[in-house]
């Protein structure tokens, strides 16, 4: 198989829809295929990052571990809309050290240099 | 579905169309549209047969919404298959693999 580098853009709040989930099973199964992943937290994607989520009133299975389990999968290339968590009021929520926070030129750019961009 | 018959229209290939979370209803036998409207199942099948498009269902996806072929139907014990013959219920390693072989992907968000 080719590789290429591909970026999961996701828009989608955790908890939502199905959307949110599915998205990050994308980024998972194109760096089990060793392909070049970053994932990209964008307008409400960015409550994926909140700390200490419990989901278990929900009944639903908790997405912060999920993402916590990237490492494992070698997807270390993690970005987050800084304007978007700003919007949220998540500037001072401490962001785990392989997230980068990006303003919209830096998003530009990273839009310009993956092969492939495939937004939820 | 606009999109894909205006790409082909221009003399582009689609390789695959891969259906993932809400898409998979996309493939759904036992939808009935209205009389008076179109039948977007029947269109993609159409689709996928003329212009030789693989027509793939998210496994995950599919099976979450009632969604299977008649092998999935069989082996979850289901009463019946209720995904239309043109589609085919794969795993997310076909998304990526289309995306590794095609030069241009296109998503579509919910």
């Amino acid at each position: 198989m080719a590789k290429k580098s591909l970026l999961v853009i996701v828009r989608h709040s955790p908890y939502g829809s199905s959307l949110a989930r599915s998205s990050l099973e994308v980024a998972l199964t194109a760096a089990t295929y060793e392909q070049t992943v970053g994932v990209l937290f964008m307008g409400d994607g960015v409550l994926h990052l909140l700390s200490d989520q419990d989901s278990s009133h929900i009944g639903a299975r908790n997405i912060a571990r999920l993402i916590a389990s990237f490492p494992l999968y070698d997807l270390e290339t993690l970005y987050v809309d800084g304007a978007a968590r700003s919007r949220h009021g998540l500037e001072s929520m401490p962001l785990p050290d392989n997230i980068r926070s990006v303003d919209s030129n830096a998003m530009q750019q990273l839009f310009c240099d993956y092969d492939h961009l495939l937004g939820f | 579905m606009r999109f894909a018959q205006a790409v082909l229209a221009r003399g582009h290939q689609i390789h695959r169309v891969f259906f993932l979370d809400e898409g998979v209803l996309a493939g759904s036998s036992t939808i009935v549209s209205p009389q008076d409207g179109t039948d977007p199942v029947q269109q993609w099948a159409e689709l996928g047969a003329k212009h030789t498009v693989e027509l793939i269902l998210c496994v995950s996806s599919a099976l979450q919404r009632g969604l299977l072929d008649s092998a999935e139907a069989e082996r979850y014990e289901k009463a019946a298959a209720t995904t239309h013959p043109a589609f085919e219920i794969s795993g997310l390693g076909q998304l990526i693999e289309a995306c590794a072989s095609s030069d241009r992907l296109i998503t579509f968000g919910g």
